[in-house]
Parts: C-alpha cells; structure tokens; sequence
C-alpha cells in the first residue's frame, strides 16, 4: 500500500513538471541560443593555379570583423595542401596575412597591392587567396625499392630580384601517418643548399627504419626551407608500398 | 494628539542640535583605513606600501610557480595533469605574455607620493624613492625579454570619463630604448641604495648592479645574434636592436659585473671545500649571510612558505604520502655536465659494440663529472637527508628480458627463484606512473632537506635567488668574449668552473660561444635561466625545432644541437644466478613513454603575442612578427 501510494505521489510530480520541461525546452529553442554559424568560407592557396602546400597547423592567416567593439582576430589554420575552411556567421571581413606567416610573400593579396582583403560573406563562398611562394617544387616522383624510398623534384625560384631568397636546404621525409613533416617523420635526409648541383634535377633517398606495430605503407613527401623563412613549401603526399 | 506629537518632535530636533554641536560628526577622522597623508609621513608604513610592490613583481620559473621548469629539456613533470607540457606540438604564441601596467602604475604612483612626502626623513625618501625606481627598472627589463619593446611609462595617467583618450595612446618604445631605459635608471639610483652586503630581500647597490649587469648582457646578445633571426625584427626596432650597439652593451655588461666582483662584497660561496657538490648544493640553501647571494625571494617558516620541497621531493622519502616526485631532471641536462678533465662525453651505458655496460654500483656511471652535477641532481645510487634513494626500473635477464612491477617497489617471481623479490625502485622510474621519476633522476636544487619541509602545512623557506656572484662571473665571462678578450674570459669562467672541481683551467683558445652556452647552462640549471639565454642569443628555434627525439644524438658541449623533449636514462638491475654480473646494473636511455610530441618553439615565440584586448585599446600598438 505505502510504495504504491508513493508512486502514485512521484507520477503526480512527474504530470506537474511536464509542461515546466517542455516550456523550457521551447524557450532554449527560441529565446535562449543564438543561432550557429552557417556560411563556409574555403578556399586555397594558389600560386598561377597551383597549390602551395605547406605544414599542418602552422601556416594561419586572419579574418578581421568590425562593428562589435574591441576586435579580435578569428584564425583560419591552412591544411597540408594548401586549402582551408571556416564556417562563419555572414557578414563583412577583412583577410589579412600576418607578416612573416606562411612560406610566401602575402603582402599584395588585395586590391591594388593592398595587404588586406575584403570579403563579402552571404552564403557559402569560394575564395583562393594568390599569394607568391619564394619557391615550388615542380614535378615529385616518388619510388621504393626494398625498404628504400626515393624522391626526385625540382626546385623553381619564384621569387627574384630585391626580395630573392636562397634555398637552405631540401628534405625528404617518410611518415607513418598522411601528416608529413619534421615533426612526424620517422627518417629524414636532408641536403643542404651547398650539395644541391642541380636545381631541376634533385634525387633523395631515405631508409625507412622498422616500424611499431608493422605497417607496410608509409607516406613520403619533400620540402624546401627558405633561408630567413620560418615555414617550409611542401610537395604533395605520396603513400609508397614498402616491403 | 497633535500638540503632542510636536513636543516630541521639537525635543528630539533638540537633542540632535545638541549632539551635532558637541561631536564633529561629519569631519571625524575615519577609524579603519589610512590616509595618504598619514601613510607618506611614517617610514614603517611607506615601507609596507613597497613590501607589497616587491611582493608584485613578475617572475616566470621559480619555487612558487615550479611547474614552469618542465616547459624545455631541463626537467620532466611527473603528474597527471601536466603530462599535456611534453605532449604539445609547440608553444603558444600568447606564452610568457606579460603586459601589466597597472603594475607599473602602482609603482609610479608610489614615486609620485614619495617625491612630495616631505614629512619622511630625507635619506628614508631617497632610499623609498631608489627602491621603487628599482622595481620599475626590473619590471621592464621582465617586459622587455618577453613582449620586445613596450611602452615607457614613467608618470601616471589620469582619464575622465568623456574626455578623449587618444592624447593617452603611447606607442611602443624600440627594444633598445627600454634596455637604456633600465641602465639609465640603476645608474641614476644605485648610489642611493644601500651597499650592505647581508641585506639580501631588498634592492641594494649590489642588486642594481647585478640588474644592469644581466640587461645590458642580454641587449648585446640581442644585437649581435639578431643576425641569426632576421624575420624576427619590426619597424623602428621595436623588435630587434641593430649589431651597431652590440660592443656598447657588451661593455656595459662587463663594466658592470667587474665592479660588482671587485668591490669585494660578496664571494663565490665555499664553505664546504671538501666535498663540492654539497657545497654547490649548500649554496641554495645557506641563508646564513651566504656571501654568494646578491638579491632572493625570502621565506619564513610559520608565516610565508613555498611548496617546492613538497612537490619535487624522491617518492620513497616523501613526507606527504600523495605527493611527491613532480621535477625530472632529464639526460638531456645530465650528459651536459662535462668529465673532470674538461672533456664532453655521454653517460657510458653501451661499449663500442653497442652492448649494455654492467656497473657493481649504480652511481659509477656518474664518476668523475663536474660537481654540479650531484649538487643539482639526486642521480641513482645518491641520498637525499642522509638515506638511500631507490631509483631501478626493473631487473633485465642475461638475455634481456626485463620483469618489473607497476607499482613502487612491487615483489615479484624472477624466473628461476622460489620467493617473490623486489623487482623495482621504491623511487621509480616507472612508466607513465606519476609521482615518481619517470627520467632516472629528481631534482636537488633548492630541494629542502629539512624536517617537515616536505609537509604541505609547514613548506620550505629556502630562497629563491634572483641574483647570486656565479651568475655574474659568467656574464663578464660572456661581455668579454664578445668582445675578443678570451683572456678576461677564461679568467672569469675558470673561478667559477674551480669551484665546481675543474683543476685545469680552460686555455683562452678554448673560450668559445657553445662553451659559454655550456657553462651557463649547467652553472644556472633550475635558476630560471634558460628560456631568456636561449631567446637572447637566437638558439631556441634550433634546440626546441620539433624533431624527434633521438636517444642516440649523444650531442653534449653543442649549444644548437637539437634537444626538443626530455629523455630518462634507467637503470636495471642484471639476474643471472651464478655469472659475473648478478646483482650489478645497466643503464638504458628511453624517451618516457608520456612524452609523445617533441616540440617546436616557432620563431613567432621569440616575443610573446600581445593579446588583442590589449591592441584594441591602444591603436598605437603594433603586434609582435611572425605570428
């Protein structure tokens, strides 16, 4: 008797918070949130139609808003191959590359020069961002033999006369995983500018070193350091069959 | 009713008429604050005032914020909730931020009552006046080496709500302006502070020196390696300082640190001569008028402690059963510490085969180094307050497989054997298991050997040194290389590296900049050094460039040699009933298994980013490069 009475107490709490629960839930819905972003904005990197591709979370640029205050920057992060994408509320931004950023020379990506550019976001948009990389490298080949993986590439200046740069050093790597880069290789050869005889005509092997747990893949890629630039340009990824 | 009701109305008017004419009311002095007037015309509470402008001032590593010594190679945190500082990719741009004016405010306040104090002593003011001119200097000597040139802001500001702000807009100063900032300010007040030796919490003349010393060493390195790093610079210097000055500053530095040392005032600390490294080690924790020590951080038992002996103290030792063990120590910092005949070399765990090498005892591996290197860390086979450390791994089999327990000294069967036997330290290393080491090694820098330093209540008050002579022997050291005196140099360097066992001097012939890197490193490890040194002289985005760990680099004595995480080295003990070797251990190197990433410090790190609340209120300002 007493626990069906108590029951029947509990049914009746639960009757009386019904209209509270759905109340509330029509006012989170209505009232309470705002509504989440929903235009993309993407695009790539693009040097006369090619991509510049360059190291995963290391290149960012910057989306400027005005009209809400104290202003602060939303980073945009450029992925392996030279593209990226942000989800953002419509509206007027200014894209601006910070000095320094990126393996390119960012400065005239707007109109007539200017350092910045305007985006107009309404709906989802497409927009490639014409940057001058100092160099690119032209037509990787990617081959095994054995456990050994080997590159051969080419190495175009793109950038001449007062703002030239010299190439420091090429690098080929070997990663376990589709993130290629110093920081993910498990082997590294390295050539340094001095080595280089011909710029057209560069071959690197490496060997890949025994892997835990055993894979029988590995992914290869090259990059070229800029002398007096931070962040490297990069070939494609290539997924090599090893033995 | 009514007539009533007005009698005692006009009788109460009555009363507080009366009252009003017999008591101020309104022009009573206030019973719980203190007045301006009354504080500037007490030198007791002026002093008080400035106690809390001391207790302000920014540091980054150091006893209370100990966590910050695992961010590099130095040292491995030990505890769950820190692994994420050896997992990150690379450091934040926003890292070592520091931009607090309303510190500077403070303090600018503080002068301004000061110079119209006229009720103080003179001599009490000018001292109050140097003191706080003092802090002021060391406060932007810490903006400067994180953010590059700030703002100079000698005077308050003062706004009115409507008025318009932009008169109050101060641009950023070159980073070289700051620095002359500094050195102009000790010079103008150094003889105003008080020249005795013992006093060691407060600014002195020795302190002010020591300052200048430090920040025009830093400005000609910034000079002179800038070179290495040309994308790190802005417009007008604001980041950056030209080659040009490098000399200037250089001899700023060595002008300075040769009047500190020949003054006679304080003396490398020796108390000790028979055993150096507890002498090294004594030098940390002698609060005796120890003559080493130019400016500390005081504490005092029962009043103001700090928890570093409790956070970093050997797991078997430990008087706080839950923790203990933080500070890890790496191989990266142990294999730095030269042989006593002057020579770099690894640890030798393997022979030219590449075979482990047996030791009968576990501290024979570490013979016949540098005694710093016992005096800064607890290696296997040492003592901590006079008992035995426990730091083993495992127990390895003559054909290398390894038995060993996930828990601190964990009893288990080894093949062969019929009773159940310890098979790992009661101090770690165990993998992925806080609160022990994880490298091999803790920490015994500033480590509290004392009674109950190690309990949570009670803290150590060991000191926590900004200053001390060592440091400025190797700043003239370093002013003097620079600039082509290797003679003075050696001079210098050698007094120190006597005191840390070396009977040969170094020749002037072998005074060269890694050795100089060298020297600061293994003489200041655990001192707060090494993030600022490594910023100055451009070598950061080199050691910490995101490789991956090699435990086979082997790369002692290299000041650019890449060291982006730490390393362990973990001993073993050898079972093999019967052969030569039972009982005796072996040494393995091995990247703890926590540490996933190595890390990357970007050239954008070199000066911190200023964040955007801080741009948006000062147009003028302008963010730091590469970021």
């Amino acid at each position: 008797m007493q626990n069906s009475k108590v029951i029947t107490m509990k049914i009746q709490h639960i009757v009386w918070l019904l209209p509270v629960v759905l109340f509330t839930a029509c006012s989170l819905n209505n009232y309470d949130n705002y509504d989440e972003p929903e235009s993309t904005l993407e695009g790539a990197f693009l040097h006369n139609g090619d991509s510049v591709r360059v190291s995963y979370n290391n290149v960012t640029f910057e989306l400027w808003q005005g009209g809400f205050g104290a202003e602060s920057p939303i980073n945009v992060t450029v992925d392996q191959n030279g593209s990226y994408s942000a989800v953002l509320f419509d509206g007027e931004y200014r894209l601006v590359i910070p000095p320094g950023q990126g393996p390119f020379i960012g400065s005239g990506i707007g109109e007539g020069g200017s350092d910045t550019l305007q985006v107009q976001l309404k709906g989802d948009q497409k927009l490639d961002i014409q940057i001058t990389p100092y160099f690119m490298i032209r037509n990787p080949e990617f081959s095994t033999s054995g456990r050994t993986v080997s590159a051969n590439f080419a190495v175009e200046q793109i950038v001449t006369g007062a703002n030239a740069q010299n190439v420091e050093f090429v690098q080929l790597y070997v990663s376990k995983t589709n993130y290629v880069d110093t920081r993910t290789s498990i082997g590294t050869t390295t050539m340094n500018s001095g080595d280089i005889n011909d710029m057209s005509d560069i071959n690197l092997s490496v060997d890949v070193p025994a892997m835990t747990p055993t894979q029988d893949y590995v992914f290869a890629r090259v990059g070229v350091k800029t002398t007096a630039v931070e962040d490297m340009i990069f070939s494609q990824i290539q997924k090599m069959q090893i033995n | 009713m009514k007539t009533y009701n007005i009698l005692i109305l006009s009788v109460i008017l009555a009363v507080s008429l009366i009252s009003c004419d017999h008591d101020n009311f309104l022009s009573r002095s206030p019973q719980d604050v203190l007045l301006e007037d009354q504080v500037w015309s007490n030198p007791d509470l002026v002093r008080s005032n400035l106690a809390s402008l001391y207790d302000n001032k920014p540091d980054y590593q150091e006893l209370e914020q100990y966590w910050n010594f695992t961010d590099f190679d130095e040292a491995f945190p030990s505890r769950n909730g820190d692994y994420w500082r050896v997992r990150r990719q690379n450091y934040d741009y926003g890292a070592w931020e520091y931009w607090d004016y309303g510190y500077v405010h403070n303090i600018n306040l503080f002068l301004t009552r000061a110079e119209n104090a006229d009720e103080l002593d003179p001599a009490d003011k000018s001292q109050f006046i140097a003191e706080a001119r003092f802090l002021r200097a060391n406060v932007y000597f810490e903006m400067v080496k994180r953010m590059g040139g700030v703002p100079l802001l000698t005077d308050t500001l003062s706004y009115e709500v409507g008025e318009d702000p932009a008169p109050l807009y101060t641009p950023r100063a070159a980073e070289a302006e700051v620095y002359d900032f500094i050195i102009s300010e000790i010079d103008a007040i150094a003889s105003d502070l008080p020249t005795d030796p013992t006093i060691k919490s407060t600014a002195t003349w020795g302190a002010a020196l020591a300052i200048k010393s430090r920040a025009a060493l830093y400005a000609g390195s910034i000079a002179r390696y800038g070179a290495n790093t040309p994308s790190v610079s802005l417009s007008n210097g604001v980041v950056g300082i030209p080659e040009g000055r490098a000399e200037g500053y250089y001899q700023t530095a060595l002008d300075a640190a040769t009047e500190l040392i020949e003054s006679g005032r304080y003396s490398l600390y020796m108390r000790n001569p028979n055993d150096l490294s507890a002498n090294f080690n004594d030098l940390f924790q002698d609060k005796q008028d120890n003559p080493e020590v130019i400016w500390a951080q005081d504490y005092l038992l029962q009043s103001e402690t700090h928890q570093f002996t409790v956070n970093s103290q050997p797991k078997s030792l430990t008087e706080e059963g839950a923790v203990a063990g933080f500070i890890n120590p790496t191989l990266n910092l142990v294999q730095e510490f030269e042989l006593l005949d002057n020579t770099f070399a690894p640890l030798p765990n393997r022979d030219s085969n590449g075979d482990l090498i047996a030791y009968e005892d576990k501290s024979e591996i570490f013979a016949n180094r540098d005694a710093r290197l016992a005096g800064t860390v607890m290696l296997p086979g040492s003592q901590f307050k006079g008992q035995d450390l426990d730091i083993w791994a495992g127990v390895m089999e003559s054909d290398g497989t390894i038995t060993t327990g996930d828990q601190f000294g964990q009893q288990k069967m080894l093949p062969g054997e019929s009773e159940p036997e310890q098979v790992v330290g009661f101090d770690g290393p165990i993998d992925q298991l806080e609160l022990g080491t994880q490298t091999g090694f803790y920490i015994r820098k500033y480590l509290d050997p004392a009674p109950a330093a190690g309990r949570i209540g009670t803290g150590s008050d060991v000191w926590w040194i900004h200053y001390r002579l060592g440091e400025i022997y190797l700043n003239a050291a370093e002013a003097a290389f620079e600039l082509g005196d290797n003679d003075l140099a050696a001079d210098y360097i050698n007094e120190v590296r006597q005191r840390a066992g070396f009977t040969d001097d170094l020749d002037p012939g072998e005074i060269t900049f890694d050795r100089i890197v060298h020297e600061r490193k293994v003489e200041l490890a655990f001192e707060g050094h090494q993030l600022w040194d490594y910023k100055r002289w451009r070598i950061a985005h080199q050691v910490w460039n995101g490789a991956p760990l090699d435990i086979d680099a082997d790369t002692p004595g290299d000041a650019t040699a890449p060291s982006a995480g730490p390393i362990g080295l973990w001993p073993y003990k050898i079972h093999d009933p019967g052969g030569a070797d039972d009982g005796h251990w072996v040494f393995v190197e091995r990247v703890p298994s926590v540490v996933t990433n190595p890390v990357t410090f970007r050239l954008g790190n070199y000066y911190s980013r200023i964040n955007a609340g801080v741009l948006s209120s000062n147009p003028e300002l302008v963010q730091n490069p590469n970021q």
